[in-house]
């Protein structure tokens, strides 16, 4: 099933009276291929969730349409678009058992898609083995762990063989090494049952790890849609670039002259076919190699080892932020941890965006 | 959207109907009735409209004997019972043992028929030919005299009446109280107790001052129940409550609608307002003295 | 020190006992006096705090000297059938209120709040003129009808069911759950415990109630146990059989003392939470 969303927008009414809607998506456009998994990305209040309700249809949109293949769902009721959803708090029903909550959905057919007693069963156990639950199926949500409750939901959401399954910050409720667990999980479901996914998340690192396809989301408007990696290599502008990646990326005030790159006063890098103006400068972590002639003179605040890598934490004047975070392997560590230290710096992992819009102005868009 | 608004309109619909039925119209209708004089129930026709019904009942004596039974009333009981009731709660909160036998036994008379358990009161207390009844004998124990708590003098009969009151209302008050004190955070007395303080400061700088909403608000739904007293009197003294002289406002109204004196409902509305009008005042002044009081 | 501590702890049990025994003596009594043979009881001019010889004759006569029979299936009618109505009327209007969206909600819902402040005093009077007016004085729908309402418990059952987080209602409605089936089959079982609450407590006031039931019924056929018991102290029995009325006091007390003891924790419970947000 391929999803398509063209111009897609929905707005609110203020809160506030008088003050101009909420516009919490705006415009979108995107073409979701058929059997992928594609993670909405983006901070809290970026109308990620609303886009996500959207598409099951729970709300309506201000204008634009929705397409699951060619069929216009626009205007079409959620229980008919063919949906499984599943949400951040689970939303099992509590007084049900596991496999009540399962069959839930399928008692809700009607005419000639309804289902004798047996046929549900046998779905619920199918959708309750594929997520690994099927012998859990006579206890209450009450009983069970938060990554059993969260396969239980995606059970429930798979029952009736959606079309399309909604995730809405599934992995948020879990903990540190369960969310590993489950995130995988996913994954492998995803690939069994090739239902095309789109799952919300505010976690870049989650979404980098499953996605096939990343939308990242500021302010009810798209930033950017690409796979993951190549959102990370390849960022459009400033925002992409400090949304993704952690340690996140090193953002500097400077500016452009005469084809060299200045951070503050200091005289980085060449750079070829930007014109001279005032630019935000972005070094990945990795980007940084201490070097007593380099460019970049920072004050040294400490050094963290991890082992393989070492964290140089300095501070630079022009820095936006607290401090910078350089990651470079442990031999080229200072064995001092204050006074003055330079880095000269490694030119693909250097971004530059210009200081009104933001956009990325080097390196040059590959498309 | 305007589908849905047809579907919850029918959802309310059942809950409109009877609310506008019997409160909303009645509640207009009641003013209406107090300003139309002369309203014959039978023939449903009146003969002019003013205060005559207010005048009529502020000049009835046995409304003024209400009124000034019912104003004795929860002068008497409003008080002695919250403070009863506190010093209970508080006695219930400071012991382990026991605790909910005790509270599960106070709440007893919440669920109990206030006419049936009003009868065994007037047994213990009522003087018969056969016995001086339980009481009384109690009374000649300690050397006192027989007195008739139920058809005697007026201050026995208030007295009883008192007594059965803040007996039917305790319950309410322990179970509301206890529960009040038991969510006062114990970190605040061991912060206390570290300090030094002692338990009468532990007590009215910190228990009370955090239960004080809760205070207000059974004195201020004591009141409004007291000025409401009625089957407590009955259930004492019988129905024909004017004659036994312990009529209450609320008893009045329903004289005045039905039974022997009945059939003017002119009189029983022009009284009912009065009374609410009363409750209002009171509760209003409760409210300001409570604003300025309660601490949070 | 201590031995101050130890006086007051022993002060403290005192206190709580003596009003134990206020409240549980009446109760006592007229237990007592309910298995005491008409004879003895007025024999006593100072009354035995025990009997020895126990007997049931009182109760035999309570059900057959005066209709208390009739009195106890009456009120059972009447509580069962006003307390089914209730439900029917509040949980749509609950639901209404806390899932659905529509004009006027806020205005409607606030002048439901407003009528939690009429006394009953107020509106009685007219709805014994309307009950009277449309012929149902001595029915059970007299009866009925006026006290089904309750406003307090919708409002109850409102903050109740809002308590449901939103989801398991999308979650619902994407599987296309009516928002019929939803209520039956989702939120009413979540929300158990409050109904039962509610209808306990309704329970208790129609068992109770005395007031109205006086109004509205003379028939004996229709009388409740309120207006039973004034009946049979005013008429029954002949005024002096105490232990007989006292047996009917008995009779007439105890499926509440029942319930309250099967169901004491959620009574205490709902009693509480009832009179804080009232």
């Amino acid at each position: 099933m391929k999803i398509k969303l063209e111009h897609l927008t929905k707005r609110f009414p203020n809160r506030t009276k008088n003050k101009p809607d909420v516009i919490a998506v705006n415009d979108f456009n995107i073409e979701i291929p058929d059997g992928k998994l594609v993670g909405l990305l983006g901070p809290s209040g970026c109308g990620k969730s609303t886009a996500l309700n959207l598409i099951s249809g729970l709300e309506t949109p201000s204008e634009g349409k929705i397409f699951f293949d060619d069929d216009d769902v626009t205007d079409i009721p959620p229980e008919l678009r063919g949906v499984g959803l599943v949400f951040q708090s689970y939303a099992l029903y509590p007084h049900l058992t596991v496999l009540q909550n399962i069959t839930f959905p399928l008692e809700n057919l009607k005419g000639n898609k309804k289902l004798s007693k047996e046929q549900m069963r046998s779905k619920a156990e199918e959708a309750a083995k594929l997520v690994q639950i099927d012998g859990l199926l006579e206890r209450k949500p009450s009983e069970l762990s938060g990554g059993q409750q969260q396969r239980v939901a995606i059970a429930r959401a798979l029952v009736k063989r959606p079309r399309v399954l909604l995730l809405d910050e599934p992995l948020s409720n879990l903990d540190a090494r369960l969310r590993l667990h489950t995130r995988e999980e996913i994954r492998r479901i995803q690939r069994e049952t090739g239902i095309t996914t789109v799952f919300v998340t505010h976690d870049q690192e989650e979404a980098m790890s499953i996605s096939d396809v990343i939308v990242v989301m500021k302010d009810g408007v798209i930033q950017q849609v690409d796979k993951p990696q190549t959102v990370y290599d390849d960022p459009t502008n400033l925002f992409v670039a400090k949304f993704l990646g952690t340690p996140a990326i090193n953002v500097f005030v400077g500016s452009v002259k005469k084809g060299r790159l200045f951070i503050g006063d200091d005289d980085v890098l060449p750079i070829n076919g930007v014109d001279d103006r005032k630019v935000y400068v972005g070094v990945r972590p990795e980007g940084f190699i201490p070097d007593d002639n380099g460019g970049l003179k920072c004050k040294l605040r400490g050094v963290e080892v991890m082992g393989r890598d070492t964290s140089i934490i300095s501070h630079h004047y022009a820095f936006e932020g607290e401090s910078i975070r350089a990651i470079v392997s442990s031999e080229d560590a200072p064995d001092r941890d204050s006074g003055d230290i330079r880095f000269s710096l490694k030119p693909g992992k250097v971004y530059i965006f210009d200081k009104e819009t933001e956009e990325r102005i080097y390196p040059a868009s590959g498309k | 959207m305007k589908k849905n608004s047809f579907k919850a309109w029918l959802y309310l619909l059942p809950a409109i109907i009877f609310l506008g039925v019997f409160m909303l119209y009645p509640l207009i209708d009641v003013f209406v009735y107090s300003f139309e004089e002369g309203y014959n129930s039978a023939s449903q026709t009146y003969f002019g409209t003013g205060t005559y019904n207010y005048e009529y009942v502020l000049h009835d004596p046995y409304f003024m004997q209400a009124l000034r039974n019912t104003f004795i009333l929860v002068i008497i009981t409003v008080p002695l019972s919250t403070g009863f009731a506190l010093l209970i709660s508080l006695a219930l909160n400071s012991i382990k043992k026991l605790r909910m036998a005790f509270q599960t036994i106070y709440f007893l008379p919440y669920v109990t028929n206030t006419l049936a358990v009003g009868l065994v009161f007037m047994i213990l207390f009522k003087k018969t030919a056969y016995s001086d009844g339980l009481v009384n004998i109690l009374i000649n124990m300690f050397g006192g005299e027989s007195v008739d708590f139920i058809d005697g003098p007026y201050w026995a009969k208030m007295f009883v009446l008192c007594f059965y009151t803040i007996w039917i209302v305790l319950p309410f008050k322990v179970l509301i109280l206890t529960s009040a004190l038991a969510s006062v955070s114990d970190t605040y007395y061991k912060a206390a107790r570290i300090d030094g303080t002692s338990r009468w400061r532990m007590f009215t700088k910190i228990t009370l001052p955090m239960i004080s909403p809760m205070i207000f608000y059974l004195v201020i739904t004591g009141f409004i129940g007291a000025f409401k007293a009625y089957s407590d009197s009955v259930a004492l003294f019988g129905t024909d409550l004017n004659a036994a002289g312990m009529n209450t406002i609320v008893g009045y109204i329903y004289d005045m609608l039905y039974g022997d004196s009945g059939g003017y409902p002119s009189y029983a509305s022009a009284a009912a307002i009065i009374l609410f009008v009363i409750v209002l005042t009171i509760t209003v002044i409760n409210l300001m003295i409570s604003k300025k009081k309660v601490h949070y | 020190m201590k031995v101050r501590k130890h006086i007051l702890t022993v002060l403290i049990y005192i206190l709580l006992s003596v009003w134990a025994i206020m409240v549980i003596f009446p109760f006592y009594w007229m237990l007592l006096t309910s298995v005491k043979s008409y004879g003895s009881y007025n024999s006593e001019y100072v009354p035995e705090f025990f009997t020895l010889a126990p007997t049931f004759e009182n109760f035999a006569e309570a059900f057959t000297a005066v209709n208390l029979a009739q009195y106890f299936l009456n009120t059972f009618i009447f509580t069962v059938i006003t307390t089914a109505v209730m439900l029917i009327v509040i949980v749509p209007a609950a639901f209404a209120f806390s899932r659905l969206d529509f004009r006027g909600k806020n205005i409607v819902f606030t002048l439901f709040l407003a009528l939690m402040m009429i006394p009953n005093e107020l509106v009685i009077i007219t709805n014994f003129q309307t009950i009277t007016d449309m012929g149902l004085r001595n029915t059970f729908s007299g009866l009925i009808l006026p006290s089904v309402t309750s406003v307090f418990y919708i409002y109850l059952l409102k903050e109740n069911f809002e308590q449901i987080p939103d989801e398991l209602y999308k979650a619902a409605k994407v599987d296309g759950t009516s928002d019929m089936k939803y209520l039956l089959k989702v939120m009413i079982p979540i929300c158990k415990p409050t109904i039962i609450t509610i209808v306990i407590l309704k329970v208790i006031e129609c068992w109770n109630s005395y007031v109205w039931p006086r109004l509205i019924t003379d028939d004996e056929a229709y009388f409740l146990v309120s207006n039973g018991i004034q009946e049979i102290r005013e008429n029954g029995f002949g005024r002096e059989n105490i232990p007989a009325m006292m047996a009917a006091v008995v009779v007439i007390s105890l499926p509440l003392i029942v319930l309250f003891i099967i169901f004491r924790k959620k009574i205490m419970e709902g009693v509480s939470r009832g009179g804080t947000k009232g």
